[in-house]
């Protein structure tokens, strides 16, 4: 089976190819980036005119609640998101029920998404046995089943002692280990940022701090073992900071940011929509600030949606009871789009956040990048596509995000998985062809 | 002529809002109706029969999730003294764990037509939530941390009684700042209307960060003393006993000697300080009992005006305020003729 992805513009980071070439994959592999002029026979042609052709997009966080919270959403369901919003990997979150904190739930995740034949789905196994922050999973036997991390996100990992042995241990099979930066001691009860609007709205507020003291203990530990540390959704100027200086000291520390955490402050929570509550809570505009200038400035690696699907019953419930998070597959690229606009970042930029730079940070093997014989995974994207997000036409199961009938300016407007074209935008049906015939 | 200026002040109405969720979003002519309709109510509660017809007809739900007898049977009280129907449904925490969850509730209580819900709840936000699924008019009569406006009014219409005016008065609030929502409301309400706000409590619960709460007319002070300087009202609030386990101060010894209002703190005021407290207070703890029970204390005179403040919420949101005024409007005509 050949796919040639023809007349686009190709934006590859890794190879630093920045101009036009036709996109040739054979047997779900890239075999070559074209000229124009060349035109291969008896191929199946994607016409990208105008488009911009990249590297297929990985998102290093999402919540796929399979097995266990299928009401919420699936792995068939959640990986049909993911392809909508230009996403052709993602890796799951283990905190489902029973917690993939073992091989044969790691395995069971992945025929899923075999099932499914949407995006790759990578499973992320747990730190610890049923995320409880006591003793190490078996970190071994999930890797030889397929995992690509390790993290008990949701739960941060409670000591620094654990945090230690946890990173120790992971550096043996080369994983990262994920860490939902959070002092326990200082959110504990907190439903939203702690600051002015926390006061005004009486509700419990969960610190900058506590996140930073846990991000600032992890830098530590990454220095005293080496192991590779991946600090999830970062949320504040601090936490940056300390990003930042482990950077320079070449420690082996990367971080992610979500797209609702440089588009919404706390501000957002003022009507009490449990939409706007997740964890880390939205920020104040200085840590919204200094979230675009870590984008910029090259100290934030990469975006990750931390797309976490709850039922609207559970977000119908009062703000202290809703659960935490909103789904984020199909709105980020739309909000990474806005960088651009705006000035923060480009678009090699934000390809690089969404391709190349996460491939790295879980070494995913010829993923996030076009080079010759890497996985045929593409993200062709409109820069200029004007659309607005209609929550009721999602492909995932769940409906809570504070994004619902936002306008946006770019998109991924389709997504192609081991050279097979899994989602095309309406407006792009007609692009892919059957014959070779080439204009 | 009284039943012209029935018609005249309602035509002016500046209260045109379906819900009273708090002070915050409020301006400050709509502040002064509500204060001016509930003076109008005072003298109702003054009569010998307590009653007029200005919500014959209807329904109001007391919905209280939190107990609160005080504010529960102001409300109640209020409504029977403007002839609605009340009912008083207290959900307990207990049937909220049993599953039925506020949204249902709210389908419910919403499928029995009431014409005003009051509730008080101790999780904040939720009459906004309410509010999102309901009809009927909201009243928020506390809600967790957040506001409590009805408390603010008639600690206001209090204080108008006392000084005839607030603007340029110095207020000071004592005790826990920070899961107080009678301190939010009050400090939206006075500071709006002109007064300066001084809060003091121990750092635990009078952060430092809750000056930036409004964005002017309010200042955090470390002590007691300095938030009493020169005051001429002073507001102390209740020391929540069942907070304690969090541990916000070591014991209630040393609040009581380093955050409790006793009667020194007094001499500092102005001299024709008045003390206030939302109740049910705490002798010995956060106020002497020499000054809850001396001749400044206007405890009990709160509790007479949340009435008056109750009736005019009532009217103005159930019935009163809005359509049908010639119904439901109780004209000083009636009123007289009820006598």
């Amino acid at each position: 089976m050949r796919l040639l992805i023809a007349n686009g513009y190709v934006v590859d980071p890794s190879s630093g190819v920045n101009a036009g070439r036709d996109v040739l994959i054979e047997n779900g592999r890239v075999s070559d980036l074209l000229e124009r002029s060349e035109s291969p026979e008896g191929v199946k042609v994607f016409d990208a005119t105008g488009l911009i052709v990249a590297p297929g997009f990985i998102d290093l966080h999402v919540h796929l609640r399979e097995p266990g919270h299928e009401y919420k959403e699936t792995i068939a369901s959640g990986a049909a998101a993911a392809v909508a919003g230009g996403w052709s990997s993602v890796c799951a979150m283990p905190n489902t029920d029973p917690i993939n904190d073992n091989p044969a739930v790691t395995r069971f995740v992945i025929e899923q998404a075999e099932k499914a034949e949407l995006a790759n789905v990578f499973p992320i196994g747990a730190v610890t046995k049923g995320s409880a922050g006591k003793e190490l999973a078996e970190m071994g036997e999930m890797k030889n089943a397929g995992i690509v991390a390790v993290s008990d996100d949701g739960r941060p990992i409670p000591t620094a002692g654990l945090m230690r042995r946890a990173l120790e241990y992971a550096r043996g099979f080369d994983l990262s280990v994920v860490d939902h930066c959070q002092d326990a001691s200082l959110s504990a009860g907190g439903a939203m940022h702690e600051g002015r609007w926390s006061l005004i709205l009486g509700l419990k507020g969960m610190p900058a701090a506590a996140e930073e003291v846990d991000a600032i203990r992890d830098c530590a530990l990454a220095k005293l073992t080496g192991a590779k540390v991946h600090l999830a959704h970062v949320s504040t100027r601090g936490t940056l900071e300390a990003v930042r200086r482990a950077k320079e000291l070449g420690l082996r520390v990367t971080c992610e940011v979500a797209p609702h955490h440089w588009t919404l402050t706390d501000e957002a929570v003022a009507e009490y929509d449990t939409n706007t509550k997740m964890s880390p809570p939205l920020r104040s505009a200085e840590h919204v600030g200094a979230l675009r200038e870590g984008l910029r400035d090259g100290t934030i690696d990469a975006i990750a949606t931390d797309h976490a699907p709850h039922h609207s019953d559970e977000k119908a419930l009062e703000f202290d009871q809703a659960p935490f998070g909103i789904v984020g597959l199909e709105t980020a690229v739309g909000l990474a789009f806005d960088l651009v606009h705006q000035g923060v970042i480009d678009l090699n930029r934000l390809v690089e956040l969404c391709s190349a730079n996460p491939a790295r940070i879980f070494d995913l093997e010829d993923r996030g990048t076009l080079r010759k014989n890497a996985w045929g995974d593409v993200t062709l994207l409109d820069p200029e596509l004007e659309w607005t997000f209609d929550v009721s036409n999602s492909r995932s199961k769940s409906r809570n995000t504070p994004f619902d009938n936002r306008s946006f300016k770019g998109a991924a407007v389709a997504t192609i998985v081991g050279g097979r074209v899994v989602y095309i935008h309406p407006k792009f049906a007609g692009a892919l062809q059957q014959s070779a015939v080439r204009g | 002529m009284a039943a012209f200026f029935w018609l005249v002040f309602k035509m002016q109405s500046p209260f045109n809002r379906k819900h009273l969720l708090g002070i915050r979003e409020l301006e400050p002519a709509e502040i002064n109706h509500l204060l001016d309709t509930a003076e109008t109510f005072r003298d109702v509660s003054r009569r010998e029969i307590k009653k007029v017809p200005a919500l014959r007809g209807r329904t109001v739900i007391n919905l209280f999730f939190e107990s609160s007898t005080r504010t529960r049977t102001s409300f109640e009280i209020a409504a029977k003294r403007l002839s609605a129907d009340t009912i008083n449904i207290s959900v307990s925490t207990s049937s909220v764990t049993k599953g039925e969850t506020l949204l249902d509730t709210a389908r419910n209580l919403e499928a029995m037509a009431p014409d005003c819900i009051v509730i008080r709840h101790s999780m904040a936000g939720a009459p906004q939530h309410l509010a999102r699924m309901c009809d009927a008019p909201i009243v928020n009569a506390g809600d967790g941390s957040h506001e409590h406006p009805t408390q603010a009014l008639l600690d206001a219409l209090t204080i108008r009684e006392q000084k005839g005016h607030i603007e340029g008065l110095n207020v000071a609030i004592i005790g826990d700042i920070l899961h107080s929502r009678v301190a939010r409301s009050n400090i939206y309400l006075l500071t709006k209307l002109g007064a300066t706000v001084r809060v003091a409590g121990p750092g635990t619960l009078a952060p430092t960060e809750f000056a930036e709460l409004v964005s002017h007319g309010l200042r955090v002070e470390k002590t007691i003393e300095a938030a009493v300087d020169g005051a001429d009202v002073v507001m102390v609030l209740r020391i929540q006993r069942e907070r304690q386990d969090s541990a916000f101060f070591p014991s209630m010894r040393e609040y009581a000697v380093h955050y409790g209002l006793h009667k020194e703190h007094l001499d500092l005021a102005a001299p024709e300080a008045i003390v206030m407290h939302p109740g049910p207070i705490n002798r010995g703890i956060e106020i002497s009992s020499e000054i809850a029970d001396g001749g400044r204390s206007l405890i009990l005179e709160q509790v007479t005006n949340g009435v008056a403040v109750r009736m005019a919420v009532l009217y103005l949101l159930a019935g009163g305020g809005h359509d049908s005024e010639s119904e439901s409007a109780p004209t000083s005509g009636e009123r007289t003729r009820e006598r």
